[in-house]
This record gives structure tokens, C-alpha cells and sequence, in this order.
């Protein structure tokens, strides 16, 4: 088993509903190897994105340690989550969250814009990731001129172009049909296979799950794990 | 830096680029801003107007004679003795008889009817002393020519036959039970002097019944430097008891008051309006930031700052705002600049005036502008910075 990239001990997360304190996860215990393709499944309410939201940094835990690549970052201020962010994690949504009044190149660009490069250098980038997902001729199209399929693989590019260890998947799926779905999937394989991505995946779909190396499931707080070859 | 600039550069950008899908609202604040910025400047443009106006009247060479303590021509009285008195004052021109250049005057109220809205108006009616076009520089017949001292003659300043009914030139009319006939136009360059009616000051006296009475005596000095040997002659003498100003110096304290008058009315209603201006740009900008919120969302989950998510909101709420107030600007330029207005004067009388913008006026509503767009942003900017990144992940 390779090295562990996030290990999360004893976390703990809690809502405050009004003057009720809601809790999410109760001494959570997990860890996700580097190259790791877990799926993540559970009933609404789990706290499916809760977890997604602890490993990329966008919400703090209410106790216990969350540790990425050997450095703690559930102590991090702000400012240093969001360097920690630009720096290690790739974020896909299920409404692809790509912006309107961009075209596809320059919604891959974004995250290129937190880096030291220059306009070339991250023009190269660009390129080369939409190579990747296959979209080097709608580089210019915004995404009201794309289909849903393409605009998730143009937020897949758009999550891979500063090359981050870790790729968070939000439903990534869940907006598309069958047959579309199947294609961002074994992207993603490809991306973890190939380049090496750790990639989390939150889905409600077993078929999705499928494509995943192993899938946890998480109900009550707690997980349980089943291993699926794609 | 140099990355939190880029970061800010592209937030600002996208927000500009989505103002289209906000149109409407992001019209309505500009269109409401553009008003206040434009009945500001027009106020300001009607008190520059109006003390360009008037503070553009008189020359340094002229002295003018009040009795003491009245601030207006039209309070002054001036006795046939003072009158004699005064023609005695070191300093004073000579004609080429060698008599003093003086001009004792009377100041009326006659009435006229504006021909822009057919109302009633105070016009002034002044009798000059037969050296009075020697006294006054600058003045010149357009059409016609002077009154026969001695006859019921009337001459006109442009402002008043362009602005009042029946003052045109062959124009007769009555006053004070007589007729009397209008047989020339003058310019003044501009200035008061041509929104007033001149007739010959003994006629007046008689019609008028104020005996030899005057209310102010002009007279041209050898040099500006005389004013105070004329002063000093006065205040030596109990029975002149005298104001003795420059003629400019006269002017230019009655435009104050007036032009005071119509900032003070200006800024406060501009304030109040900029109330109303500010809640629509909260409300726009508020808006822009809910309708960009998994966007906003989306950045920052990406790795921008909050930084540039208020700046990016304040320099889009600022940037609207400029636009309203070029808007605004513009629009009160085409609209008022170089107009005809005729507002009452110190003496009671209409005082007739172009409506005159600046460019220090215009920087003015701009900076008012920029105020409420700053101050309609600072919020929703906040607002922007502090949106929660879980945002990113709410469904449609």
C-alpha cells in the first residue's frame, strides 16, 4: 500500500441548528493512499459532502486532526487554507460550477492565475489539459455553447491544470446521462491510473461507484468499506 | 502581489462580463445615480451661472454711493445734497468740461411677463444721470439707439427683450400712467446690467414722485487706488454718511448671497436623493453578489482570496456608479449648460443668467458619484469576501 495522503483521526463535526447541536461524524477515523480512487456512498444526510468539504479544506473539523501529505491542515487560518487549496486539491462539481462569461480556456485557466506563471507558460498549461479531456477545439466556446458532458470535462481541466495530489468529485456525475457518465468516469480512471490523481468521489450512483478502486460507504457517522475492481 | 493583482484583474473582469445578465438592475442604479449627479450639477450649474453672472458685473473703476447701512440699490436714498456733496470727492473723473463723471440713478420695480411661462416679474427699471455713459465702460447699442434725456424713451438689455413680452425694439407700453416707447437694445457683455430697463433719471424723478432724490450715485474714479480717498472724504463729512464700494466689489457681495442661497438648496436635495440612489445600488450590488454566489463560491473553493472578491464587488459597484455620473455629467451638459434663467436678485428683481457647468462642477457630481458607489458596494463587497465557500456545493 502506497503512503497514506490524508488521514483523518477521531474527527469530529458538528452543525449548531438554533441552540441544537447537530453532530455529523463522531470520531471519525480514515485514511486514503496517495493514488487512492475511493468512491464514497451513503444515504442524503450522511455527511458525504461534509467529508469532502473536511479533505479539501473548505470547512474545519469540530475536533480531532485531519493530516495531508505528513502536514496538518485542519489548524490552518483562512488565508493558508486557501493557498493549501490552490495548491493541492482539484475540485469537480456536479453542476460543473464552470463561469458563464468565460470561455472553456480560460475557466481551465483560473487556477493558473494563484500560480508564479506567466501568460505562456500558463497558456501551455491550458492546452495541455484540455488535450487531455479531449476539448482542444472548444477551447473558445463558453459553456452555454457546450453540452453538459463537455463542460464537466472542461471543470475536469480545469481541476487538473495546476496538477494538485488530490481531485475531490462531487457527484460528478449526477447531472448526466448514461452514456456521458460513463465517459467522465473512466476519465477518471485514466487520471488516476495514468497521472497518478488521488481522487475522492462522493456519489449516490453503484454504477459510478464501479469505476472507483474501492468504495466506502458512510452511515451514521461511521464507515464501512467494500472493495470494487472497475 | 503581483498575484493577488492577477487574481483581482480576473474577478473584476468576470464581473464585468456578467453585468449583461444583470441589466436590468445594474441599469436602474446607473440611471438613478445619473439623476442625482444631474440635479446636482444643475443646481451648481444655476449658482456658477448666476454668480458669473453677477459677479461679472461692474468695472474697479467705478465707485457706487449707498447710504449707509443699506446692503441693495433698492434700499438706498440718496439726497439731491449728498448728490452735490460727493461730486466734490478727490479721485473722481473729469469730463472733458471738467465736471465730475457721475451718474446719480434711480432703481424702480416695473413689472414684466416672462414669455417663457406668462407669469409676472419683478423688472428693474433704472434712471441714469445724462453722464452715465461715461461712467459705465462696455456697454453698447445692438439695435437702435439711446433715450433723449428728458422724454418717456426707453433702452433694454438683451436678456430682458429676449426674456420678457413686449420689450422688443418700437415695443410701446405703459408705466407709471405714461407711454413710453423702447428705441434701442444693449449689450453689457453679459452681465446684470442687461437684465434692466434704462430711461432717464429726471423723467423717472418726476413720475415717480421722489422729488431730487437718488438711491445710488456711480461715478468714474481717475484709478481704482482713489476708492479709498473717496471713502476717506465720505466718513470725514457727517452729512454724507455714505457706503462707498467698487462697483465690482458691490457686485460680487450680492452674488454671494444669492448663489449661496441656490448651493445650500442644491447639495441638500442632492444629498436626500443620494439616499435613494444608494439603497438602489445597495440592492443592485447585493443582487450581483447573490446572483454570483456559487461563482464567488467556486473561486475561492479553487483558491482565491477573499481580497479580491470585495474588491472585484467594489470596483464593479464603483464602476456603475462613474458610469451614472458621466451619465449624469453628460446629460446636464446637453441639457442646461448655456440656458437662460432668471431668478430674483438681491433688489428684488429678475437677474437673467445662463446656466454655466465647469469642469470643477463636473468633478464634483462625479466625486458624489463615486461616494454613493463606494459606499453602495462596501457591503455587498463584504458580503462577497465572507460568502461561505460551502456555496460551491448548493444545488441550482
Amino acid at each position: 500500500m502506497s503512503e497514506p495522503l490524508i488521514v483523518l483521526k477521531a474527527v469530529t463535526k458538528r452543525y449548531t441548528r438554533g441552540k441544537q447541536s447537530v453532530p455529523i461524524f463522531e470520531r471519525l477515523d480514515m485514511s486514503i493512499p496517495t493514488q487512492d480512487f475511493v468512491a464514497v456512498m451513503g444515504p442524503s444526510g450522511s455527511g458525504k459532502t461534509t467529508l469532502l468539504n473536511l479533505l479539501g479544506g473548505i470547512d474545519k473539523p469540530s475536533g480531532g486532526e485531519i493530516v495531508f501529505d505528513k502536514k496538518r491542515m485542519d489548524n490552518l487560518d483562512e488565508s493558508k487554507l486557501a493557498a493549501f487549496r490552490a495548491g493541492n486539491v482539484g475540485f469537480i462539481f456536479q453542476f460543473y460550477n464552470l463561469m458563464p462569461m468565460l470561455t472553456a480556456a480560460q475557466n481551465v485557466e483560473l487556477p493558473l492565475l494563484l500560480t508564479k506563471l506567466g501568460p505562456k507558460a500558463r497558456s501551455e498549461r491550458v492546452k495541455t489539459a484540455l488535450e487531455i479531456v479531449g476539448l482542444s477545439d472548444r477551447a473558445r466556446h463558453k459553456p452555454s455553447e457546450l453540452s453538459g458532458g463537455q463542460q464537466q470535462r472542461v471543470a475536469i481541466a480545469r481541476a487538473i491544470v495546476s496538477d494538485p495530489k488530490l481531485l475531490l468529485c462531487d457527484e460528478p456525475t449526477g447531472d448526466l446521462d448514461r452514456e456521458t457518465a460513463g465517459e467522465i468516469l473512466s476519465m477518471l480512471q485514466t487520471l488516476n491510473r495514468d497521472l497518478g490523481k488521488t481522487i475522492v468521489m462522493v456519489t449516490h450512483d453503484p454504477e459510478a461507484a464501479r469505476y472507483a478502486k474501492r468504495t466506502l460507504h458512510l452511515d451514521k457517522g461511521h464507515f464501512s468499506e467494500k472493495d470494487l475492481a472497475a | 502581489m503581483g498575484r493577488t493583482l492577477t487574481q483581482i484583474a480576473a474577478v473584476t473582469a468576470m464581473n464585468l462580463r456578467s453585468l449583461p445578465q444583470r441589466k436590468w438592475t445594474s441599469l436602474a442604479t446607473v440611471v438613478a445615480i445619473a439623476l442625482v449627479t444631474g440635479v446636482l450639477l444643475a443646481f451648481l450649474a444655476m449658482a456658477n451661472g448666476f454668480q458669473a453672472t453677477v459677479a461679472g458685473t461692474g468695472s474697479n473703476d467705478v465707485v457706487i454711493a449707498l447710504r449707509k447701512g443699506s446692503e441693495s440699490e433698492i434700499n438706498s436714498t440718496l439726497m439731491r445734497e449728498q448728490v452735490l456733496l460727493l461730486q466734490e470727492a478727490p479721485g473722481l473723473a473729469k469730463a472733458a468740461d471738467g465736471k465730475p463723471l457721475l451718474s446719480p440713478e434711480l432703481y424702480v420695480i416695473v413689472d414684466g411677463i416672462k414669455k417663457s411661462s406668462g407669469l409676472k416679474a419683478n423688472l428693474p427699471l433704472r434712471g441714469l444721470g445724462p453722464l452715465a455713459n461715461e461712467v459705465r465702460q462696455g456697454i453698447r447699442i445692438v439695435s437702435g439707439r439711446m433715450f433723449q434725456p428728458g422724454t418717456n424713451e426707453l433702452v433694454v438689455g438683451r436678456s430682458v427683450s429676449k426674456q420678457f413680452r413686449g420689450f422688443e425694439l418700437g415695443a410701446k407700453m405703459r408705466l407709471a400712467s405714461q407711454n413710453w416707447v423702447v428705441v434701442g437694445e444693449f449689450d453689457a457683455g453679459g452681465n446684470v446690467f442687461e437684465s434692466e430697463i434704462w430711461a432717464d433719471v429726471s423723467v423717472l424723478q418726476g413720475l415717480y414722485q421722489r422729488g431730487s432724490t437718488v438711491q445710488t450715485v456711480r461715478a468714474r474714479m481717475n484709478d481704482p487706488a482713489s476708492l479709498e480717498k473717496i471713502r476717506a472724504f465720505s466718513e470725514a463729512d457727517p452729512r454724507l454718511k455714505l457706503d462707498i464700494k467698487a462697483e465690482k466689489e458691490f457686485y460680487s457681495g450680492q452674488s454671494r448671497n444669492i448663489g449661496d442661497l441656490i448651493l445650500y438648496l442644491g447639495w441638500p436635495l442632492a444629498i436626500a436623493m443620494s439616499f435613494g440612489a444608494l439603497a438602489g445600488a445597495l440592492n443592485t450590488m447585493f443582487a450581483s453578489v447573490d446572483a454570483r454566489a456559487r461563482e464567488i463560491a467556486t473561486l475561492r473553493a479553487i483558491g482565491f482570496r477573499g481580497t479580491p472578491a470585495f474588491i472585484g464587488t467594489m470596483i464593479e459597484s464603483i464602476i456603475l456608479a462613474g458610469i451614472g455620473g458621466v451619465v449624469g455629467s453628460l446629460g446636464t451638459y446637453l441639457l442646461f449648460d448655456g440656458i437662460s434663467a432668471a431668478t430674483l436678485g438681491s433688489n428684488f428683481t429678475q437677474v437673467v443668467f445662463s446656466l454655466k457647468l465647469s469642469w470643477s462642477l463636473v468633478l464634483q457630481g462625479l466625486i458624489l458619484s463615486l461616494v454613493i458607489g463606494f459606499a453602495g458596494g462596501v457591503f455587498p463587497a463584504w458580503r462577497a469576501a465572507r460568502m461561505p465557500l460551502l456555496a460551491a456545493f448548493k444545488e441550482q
